[in-house]
């Protein structure tokens, strides 16, 4: 492994281009257009779709490139990727589930 | 399949594998990810967490920019530019993570020692934030009321705009309430700090100032926005105050629904205490490489190791980022 090539100039643009997702994602934060903020789409505003699918991006750019994961052996990284993946989303679903049916019980409840 | 079986040997040490290296990753590489996976669904179950409580009160859940508002050493609200400088700071140190990493591979001492230490020092300043950001949501701003049926009423100006007690809130509390401090009391006991307003002051000086308006925790659904009571409303659900709340903590909050500060300090916390270990280990390893110790093993894998768990950290605050601050 000594004497590798450098890879400093991808190192940079994949920074580059996480900074610029994270501003994109402050800016529509502070100004929350109506259109994508009051509308509604697959059960939520397309502004937090919006910010799911940056923030996979995100979360894509930092464990592929600066995780070096893009350099493993494909079976290495599925064992990882998918397992995670599988897992979470899992889990995610179910709670997600259980907290709606929690509100839809609970909500008519309370007296405001 | 020989491949990868891990095969004791007289010559080989059996730590670390004898040398096999199962898909072609270091033993010490390798259980690092597997400690990432197990780490990462340990955040995921807080995040997921969050969400099924967040769900359970969609309709009442604090909105984000509407509590992290503040910006050390500037006055007024900006929000999300703080949290975004956060984000930017340790995505930055993940940069310098990386570019030392790369160094390391070329067996550039010089370079690896720099970008561990601005990798360190990021760290550093992501912490200090964390801490100033705690210590802001502790410390509240506005300041608000509990009611007896457990509801956080905050108060607003004619704008609709929060102001705070200390902006409307005036005369004498009445009843000459002091602090009980250990020193005049019986037994030794104190209390908790309390308002420097009364209940009773609060009240009427709602009543006396018509500018000043309640508003609840209801989120109207179609504005996205809480709701705003009018003058007799506000007064009747006043009435039924019970507790001053400035600031937060485990039990109460002047933002909302209590679990929300729980799990504010919770995920938060943990994260931060991520970081803090992270900043530790790169440490540890900075000193290593001063002092030699990666060029005498011939490579500089262990700041590749200490690398994944950094880039880990920057990973989960992404996703931290995007649930608490963001959506």
């Amino acid at each position: 492994m000594a004497h590798a090539q450098s890879h400093t100039k991808r190192i940079w643009n994949v920074f580059w281009i996480l900074s610029a997702i994270t501003i994109v994602e402050v800016v529509l934060g502070i100004y929350k257009p109506d259109v994508l903020h009051l509308t509604s789409f697959l059960g939520t505003s397309p502004l937090n779709w919006l910010f799911i699918i940056l923030t996979l991006a995100k979360a894509y750019g930092i464990t592929w490139a600066f995780m070096h994961m893009e350099g493993e052996k494909t079976w290495f990284r599925r064992a990882v990727v998918w397992t995670a993946v599988f897992l979470i989303i899992y889990l995610v679903t179910l709670l997600l589930i259980e907290g709606d049916y929690l509100y839809s019980t609970l909500a008519p409840l309370v007296r405001w | 399949m020989e491949a990868n079986i891990a095969v004791p040997n007289e010559k080989k040490p059996t730590w670390g594998g004898g040398g096999v290296k199962p898909f072609g990753a270091s033993y010490g590489k390798m259980m690092m990810w597997f400690f990432i996976v197990s780490d990462a669904l340990t955040f995921s179950a807080f995040l997921a967490a969050y969400g099924l409580t967040r769900f359970k009160f969609i309709d009442s859940w604090p909105i984000a920019d509407e509590v992290f508002t503040h910006v050390p050493f500037v006055h007024g609200e900006f929000p999300m530019i703080y949290v975004a400088f956060m984000t930017f700071v340790l995505i930055a140190s993940s940069v310098t993570m990386v570019l030392a990493v790369d160094a390391g591979h070329q067996m550039n001492k010089k370079k690896v020692t720099i970008y561990m230490l601005l990798t360190i020092i990021g760290g550093i300043i992501f912490v200090g934030s964390q801490a100033w950001e705690w210590n802001t949501f502790i410390n509240g701003t506005y300041g608000a009321v509990k009611t007896t049926d457990g509801k956080i009423l905050q108060f607003v100006d004619s704008n609709g705009k929060q102001i705070a007690l200390a902006d409307f809130v005036v005369g004498d509390r009445g009843n000459a309430r002091v602090q009980h401090t250990k020193g005049n009391g019986l037994w030794f006991e104190d209390e908790g700090t309390i308002s420097q307003y009364s209940i009773a002051q609060i009240i009427s000086s709602y009543e006396a100032n018509p500018d000043v308006q309640i508003r609840t925790e209801l989120i109207d659904l179609d504005k996205k926005q809480k709701t705003i009571l009018s003058r007799e409303k506000g007064a009747e659900e006043l009435a039924k105050t019970r507790l001053i709340v400035e600031g937060a903590n485990l039990e109460v909050n002047e933002y909302g629904n209590t679990i929300f500060a729980d799990f504010f300090f919770f995920i938060t916390g943990f994260h931060g205490f991520h970081v803090f270990s992270g900043i530790i280990f790169n440490i540890i390893v900075f000193f290593n490489v001063i002092l030699g110790t990666y060029e005498k093993r011939g490579h500089y894998e262990m700041v590749e190791k200490v690398g994944l768990y950094w880039h880990f950290v920057d990973l989960v605050w992404v996703f931290v980022f995007t649930f608490f601050y963001l959506v």
